[in-house]
């Protein structure tokens, strides 16, 4: 595969899913601590969360670390907008900003029905 | 490694009230990153945390670092 088109497609989840969480591992089986953190703080707020696990291909964290600008993983995205890391989300999540966050980019009622889903970025969609 | 990204972060943020790294591990490539500086007054956390990054690009593309952990605080 093109790294143009890992870098299409890692942007495609970025702007169509509505909470984006680029990890280590996926949320069943998360392979790295900070990735944990981050999910947890995004589990707390009631936030759907779409998951890439971004370890298969070591293309994906770099095409990913080009688009965002940001250096490690995890990655939260929400509404398309880089939200940050592990130690942002959780503060956001400590302070409650996470969740007013997520009722302006998807509305009040975005814990309704609120599910996680894994997908990949190797595969088309 | 933890007095050599202090050196960096103090010459990146002179003008901090604190800058502290921890290694969280003692494997020395775990590294807690506190720091606290007006430059962060009336910034988002991804902003701040973003000049924290840039700051340690260059250790941290070395591959020395396998995780940080970044605290900041504005003064105000």
């Amino acid at each position: 595969m093109t790294d143009e088109l890992l870098s299409d497609r890692i942007k495609s989840v970025i702007e169509t899913e509505p909470v984006a969480l680029f990890m280590k591992g996926t949320p069943q089986f998360v392979m790295c601590g900070n990735s944990e953190r981050a999910l947890q703080a995004l589990r707390s707020a009631g936030a759907p969360v779409t998951a890439v696990d971004i370890l298969p291909d070591p293309g994906i964290r770099q095409a990913l670390s080009e688009l965002s600008g940001w250096p490690t993983i995890p990655q939260v995205f929400i509404g398309g907008e880089l939200v940050g890391g592990a130690d942002i989300v959780q503060e956001l999540a400590a302070t409650g900003e996470l969740a007013e966050k997520l009722e302006g980019s998807l509305g009040d009622d975005y814990r309704e029905d609120a599910q996680e889903r894994v997908v990949s970025v190797l595969v088309p969609a | 490694m933890t007095g050599e990204l202090e050196a960096i972060l103090r010459e990146a943020f002179p003008e901090a009230s604190e800058v502290h790294v921890t290694d969280r591990t003692g494997g020395g490539d775990h590294f807690l990153i506190e720091v606290t500086s007006p430059r962060f007054d009336g910034l988002s956390l991804l902003e701040q945390h973003r000049l924290v990054n840039d700051a340690l690009a260059a250790p941290f593309a070395s591959g020395r670092i396998h995780e940080m952990r970044i605290k900041t605080k504005g003064t105000a």
